[in-house]
């Protein structure tokens, strides 16, 4: 079993404006990369059912090659510093993204 | 036209400081600008609302000597971007101050030029009238008039087109209101008439400072050059390079995808671009694409104040409490709240935090308890500071001596840190207005000062 923060060289999350937290997971070997890519894991689903949302709150899931990284933007439940909140600049919201199984792996 | 132009940021942010020596190794180069981004929302929605800074008036002093005292004497343009954090009238009136107490100082004179970014509310209730203004993602609400008469700070995200006309008229210093962060960086070349694709895309690498270089950070200064068909990214601190690599992933940071980005009348579209290395440390880039948009979009920002908190900080070792601390939580809210049974329910709320439990991620923590402690904070938020503190110290004293099922440690269920153990926090705020309202180019007011 092989979790995602095993093999990111970057996994982090942080605000996209008040009312978006946007999760950022960065390689540094085209390997990883396209062996998390071509998992077909990284998913609305998979992602809805780690954070406990609706597919619908996911506003974009995209993967840039040349940055080798993909992006996950969804809405949050309550904007950024207001009563509720419990992360203001949303920078501790990607431990469950961390410790998704992205399965048994083959290193490069 | 080929003159190359050079852009110096010196730091991610206004007042987060920078090595001198990276600084004064970009002022080697023949520059055209010195650009530095003074802001952002990330701090929540308190600064705008009460007219206050991020950073300390000492900081933001500190970095704006370095960078007057060497850009002022050599005639080059120093840009400052939503300056005092939120760009609004109170924040840029605070720089302006620094500003004046440094060239002072220093004997130096220089022309100043403000943008101002402030937007009444009777602009924004017009325009709200009249259709012209939508939300930014659909878990926004509509804006209505009560938030927006409730608002009373209203700043809009200006684009590059007032910066240049500032440039034009041979200013200094440009002290910018609210800013879309790229906007002072792509002025810069957009002035020189330089392709304003790649002039953008810079900026969104620059105004983070050394953020796209590796190790990466913030609290240092990188160079820009743009040329006609390209530009170029080279930190100015030997410890730090640029790669391709970490040069393409900077576009992630902080927005919500990973190369389509809205600026105010336009979307740039970095899908295309190309990486590369012509020289080590220095990465080239080329394909940046920016196409106008149909209508002019600018985003408006604006906090209201929405109650008083007062808040306790305290911790629990006791590991029976531990074991049933959100049912006790429940048990000690409704003892506060029959306790309080004459205040309406709508004028207060109480909440609790555990940390060790879900304190940071709230209800979507996937995770079981494990700790042996657990930190927890709680909080009344309510219509005045009076309530809030009334309504906090019922819940603490109920909560310290709260008798639940098996209990053993009959004295006291909390360890308070601190004496006194509640906290008058003051005004919370909230982001009322995130919006995007249809305007024109010339929507921000130039002054000379």
């Amino acid at each position: 079993m092989t979790q995602l923060g095993q093999l990111a060289k970057v996994l982090r999350s942080k605000n996209s404006g008040p009312f978006e937290l946007t999760l950022d997971v960065l390689f540094d070997s085209e390997d990883r990369y396209r062996m998390v890519k071509d998992s077909g894991l990284i998913t609305k689903k998979t992602v809805s059912e780690l954070y406990g949302i609706t597919e619908e709150q996911i506003h974009h899931l995209v993967f840039f090659d040349q940055a080798l990284g993909f992006k996950i933007t969804f809405a949050r439940d309550i904007s950024s510093g207001t009563v509720g909140d419990r992360d203001v600049y949303g920078a501790q919201q990607h431990a469950p993204l961390m410790v998704l199984d992205v399965g048994p792996m083959k290193e490069e | 036209m080929n003159t190359d132009i050079r852009i110096l940021s010196p730091c991610g942010m206004l007042g987060y400081g920078f090595p001198e020596q990276s600084f004064l190794r970009g002022m080697e180069y023949e520059l055209h600008g010195i650009v530095v981004d003074a802001g952002s929302t990330d701090a929540g929605p308190h600064k705008l609302g009460a007219g206050v800074s991020i950073v300390s008036k000492r900081a933001a002093k500190k970095d704006l000597d370095i960078i007057i005292s060497n850009g002022v004497p050599r005639g080059i343009p120093i840009i400052i971007g939503s300056a005092g954090g939120s760009g609004a009238e109170k924040h840029v009136n605070w720089t302006l101050e620094i500003i004046r107490e440094i060239l002072e100082e220093r004997g130096l004179e220089a022309k100043i030029s403000v943008i101002w970014a402030d937007f009444t509310q009777e602009e924004v209730l017009k325009a709200s009238r009249e259709g012209r203004i939508h939300p930014l993602s659909p878990n926004i609400p509509q804006l209505d008039e009560e938030a927006i008469r409730e608002t009373s700070s209203i700043v809009a995200q200006m684009g590059h087109e007032p910066i240049v006309e500032a440039l034009r008229q041979g200013s200094d210093i440009i002290v910018c209101g609210r800013a879309y962060d790229p906007s002072p960086f792509a002025a810069i070349g957009i002035y020189h008439g330089k392709d304003p694709g790649l002039s953008y895309h810079l900026g969104k690498i620059l105004e983070c400072g050394a953020l796209c270089a590796e190790p990466g950070t913030t609290k240092d200064g990188i160079l820009g050059t743009i040329t006609d068909d390209a530009f170029l990214v080279q930190s100015l601190n030997p410890e730090r390079r640029c790669s391709p690599i970490s040069v393409a992933a900077h576009t992630f940071y902080e927005k919500e995808h990973p190369y389509i980005l809205h600026g105010p009348g336009f979307t740039l579209d970095l899908e295309h671009c190309r990486f590369e290395e012509p020289e080590e440390g220095i990465v080239r880039v080329t394909g940046s694409r920016y196409l106008p948009a149909d209508k002019y979009f600018i985003k408006l920002e604006g906090a209201r104040r929405v109650a008083y908190r007062t808040f306790v900080v305290a911790g629990i070792r006791d590991p029976i409490l531990i074991a049933k601390l959100e049912e006790v939580e429940a048990c000690v809210k409704e003892g506060a709240q029959q306790y309080y049974r004459d205040i309406p329910d709508s004028d207060y709320s109480i909440h609790f935090y555990n940390y060790g439990i879900n304190g940071v991620l709230g209800h979507k923590e996937p995770e079981k308890l494990r700790g042996h402690e657990i930190g927890v904070m709680f909080e009344v938020v309510a219509k005045t500071q009076e309530l809030a503190s009334s309504i906090c110290a019922t819940v603490r004293s109920t909560f310290l001596h709260y008798g639940y099922e098996g209990r053993k440690s009959t004295a006291g269920n909390l360890a308070f840190p601190f004496a006194p153990s509640d906290v008058e926090f003051g005004p919370v705020y909230e982001f009322s207005v995130y919006h995007l309202m249809e305007s024109d180019r010339g929507a921000f007011r130039i002054e000379h000062i």
